[in-house]
């Protein structure tokens, strides 16, 4: 699902350089779940954005779903955002002004699906991760856990081929954390493909692979017996 | 191809952000509202003052006589002369360029205390002596009977033309004076005709009594003494360069120093319309300038409030690209958004100033010596500075878009 090969990137402000990722080799299997753990700086969230085709790489080679990612023009890439790839992220990134519903479906209209259909879809999905009745609550009104879970049915609505989530727990107390992860393992049981950031221990224990990240290269790469 | 989904998206994202929605329309309102009564109002005072002149053709002067102030011919200075009948005909043959001539004699012997009577009522009138072209310089707005015609100047009737003035004070129940006789200084005339003076800086026309030239010369012994004479330019001419000439032939002819400045008295309508139309551009250009001001802050507003919400926007942005937004679909929304806002907006801008305008007018209109007249602006005026603004405001909401596109989605989502 994904490939990755000799992968660098570096920021640059001003004079200063700034080499996050080294040399970044990775692969990851179809309905793979696996974690990406490193301390902060480490380059975890930046390899993340770049396999979101949010993020440009500087060298190597990324291939998502077999095609090669580089310089990618922008309508491409949406396309490829809104059928391959959902995202989920820390601070959920709802759009303030739609409710619960609206948010989920926004993906579809991408798509011009017709309103009703959508509408319709997103209360399946909704549904799934148990909050068809607050479909019409606007996110202010939601806790975080609910937020995180409208974020969830929005990057599924899209039947992706691959979930990235940006510590999709970082926002939340333990048990709503592992509410969350409960809904993504069971997104991830019906094949599709997860790919998580995270700093907790607890989180990345209940994924298949840990991919520990060390001054933007791959430390170690653990995989999970238990699981 | 209406898509009926954007306009809804539009219409979320305008009404759900309503504090930036009313203050970037209210830059729009305002822009508008202020061009269109600024330029109605200039355009009411030239139409008001456009009206003082009403009454008289744009095209006319007047030439009367006055003490010489050099010896010329063996004349002394300060000698009161008049032009005479004989001036009238030469001129008329030897500048083809008049259109029209008309002499007049004023009755100034004639306007002594109640020197008008009818049965028992009586008033103080002054006499003008006219010819029937006269009516071509000067509007007269007949409610009864006729003007002066060329058989009562050529048989010198005894009839006359009078103003409304002379008509209340004579018939003060509304009886149709046409028909009637008054005495005048003694001589009896018959009324054909009453006429109406709708300018009110003429008011001293009200109450003129008009007689025909020749028995205003005969009945009142005038001889065959001009006291001055208007006269219009044919088209193509200019009246200050004809009345120059005129009046160069005038001094020849009544032995006057060619080179005296005093001589003769002139009045130059032309001229002073065209001083008139000269402050008007004045204005015209200032209300311009003013009125593109203010529509240049209301395009300035929207820019900064556009700017103002791009990080807002951009986050938004950043979140609909994630999830597959492409860049078209963005810039297709927000321009949309931006061109519904300041439309609405500057659609209601122009109906509040051009409502302002009509209740201006209307209560304007109530006095007649109001100096704005109808103040208003005209459609293509409106619909171009609606069209500018529109267009600032597409450029507004296209800011934000582009800027938003061009970053990483990544660094949109993040704000930065």
């Amino acid at each position: 699902m994904v490939k990755i090969e000799q992968l660098h990137k570096s920021y640059i402000t001003g004079k200063n350089s700034l080499h996050v990722l080294k040399g970044i080799d990775l692969y990851v299997e179809e309905g793979e779940m696996v974690s990406i753990m490193g301390s902060s700086g480490s380059g975890k969230s930046t390899l993340l954005n770049i396999l979101g085709i949010l993020d440009t790489y500087d060298e190597g080679s990324y291939y998502l779903a077999g095609e090669l990612v580089r310089n990618m023009n922008e309508k491409k890439a949406a396309l490829y955002r809104n059928r391959t790839l959902g995202f989920i992220f820390q601070q959920f990134n709802l759009i303030p002004f739609k409710n619960a519903l609206e948010n989920v479906a926004l993906p579809l209209y991408y798509q011009k699906v017709s309103r009703k259909k959508r509408n319709q879809v997103a209360l399946e999905y909704l549904d799934k991760v148990g909050l068809k009745d607050w479909a019409h609550h606007m996110p202010n009104e939601l806790s975080g856990g609910q937020k995180q879970r409208v974020a969830i049915a929005r990057a599924l609505i899209s039947k992706p081929k691959i979930i990235l989530a940006d510590e999709p727990t970082g926002a939340l107390d333990s048990v709503t954390s592992y509410e969350v992860m409960n809904i993504l393992k069971e997104v991830n049981n019906e094949g599709i493909t997860m790919m998580i950031v995270t700093h907790e221990h607890d989180i990345s224990e209940m994924t298949q692979r840990v991919i520990h990240l060390k001054d933007g290269l791959i430390e170690k790469n653990i995989t999970n017996r238990h699981n | 191809m209406f898509d009926i989904d954007l306009y809804r998206e539009v219409w979320q994202a305008i009404s759900k952000n309503r504090l930036r929605s009313t203050l970037t329309a209210f830059g729009v309102l305002w822009g508008i509202f202020m061009l269109v009564v600024l330029h109605g109002a200039g355009n009411g005072l030239e139409n008001g003052i456009t009206k003082n002149f009403s009454g008289f053709a744009t095209n006319s002067a007047f030439i009367w006589a006055e003490k010489t102030s050099k010896p010329y011919k063996g004349f002394k200075e300060g000698r009161q002369w008049s032009m005479s009948n004989k001036d009238i005909v030469a001129l008329k043959q030897e500048v083809p360029e008049i259109e029209y001539i008309v002499p007049r004699l004023n009755g100034w012997r004639q306007n002594g205390q109640n020197n008008t009577l009818y049965k028992d009522r009586y008033g103080t009138f002054s006499y003008k002596g006219d010819y029937p072209d006269l009516a071509k310089v000067q509007a007269f707005d007949m409610i009864h009977g006729r003007f002066l015609n060329e058989i009562d100047l050529a048989e010198s009737r005894k009839v006359c033309v009078i103003g409304p003035r002379v008509a209340e004070v004579l018939f003060p129940h509304g009886e149709n004076p046409v028909g009637e006789y008054i005495r005048m200084s003694g001589v009896y005339f018959k009324i054909v005709g009453v006429f109406n003076v709708s300018n009110s800086n003429r008011n001293d026309r009200r109450q003129e009594i008009h007689i025909p030239f020749t028995t205003m010369q005969k009945a009142f012994n005038y001889g065959d003494i001009v006291h001055y004479f208007a006269f219009t330019a044919h088209e193509g001419n200019k009246v200050s360069v004809l009345e120059n000439k005129i009046m160069d032939i005038v001094k020849e002819r009544n032995n006057v120093a060619p080179d005296d400045p005093q001589a003769i008295g002139h009045f130059n309508v032309e001229t002073r319309y065209e001083q008139m139309s000269k402050l008007f551009q004045g204005i015209d250009i200032l209300t311009f300038i003013v009125g593109l001001g203010t529509l240049l802050a209301g395009v300035i507003g929207i820019s900064n409030i556009m700017l103002v919400v791009v990080k807002e926007r951009t986050v938004e942005i950043g979140i609909k690209r994630a999830i597959g937004a492409t860049p078209l679909s963005i810039i297709k929304q927000i321009m949309i958004e931006s061109v519904i806002l300041t439309l609405s907006a500057g659609y209601i801008g122009l109906t509040l100033g051009i409502l302002l305008n009509e209740g201006l007018g209307a209560i304007m209109a109530q006095n007649p010596d109001s100096v704005l007249l109808n103040p208003g602006i005209d459609l293509k005026t409106g619909l171009i500075s609606l069209a500018v603004i529109v267009t600032s405001g597409a450029m507004a909401g296209l800011l934000p878009a582009t800027r938003a596109i061009k970053v990483k989605p990544i660094d949109a989502i993040r704000g930065e």
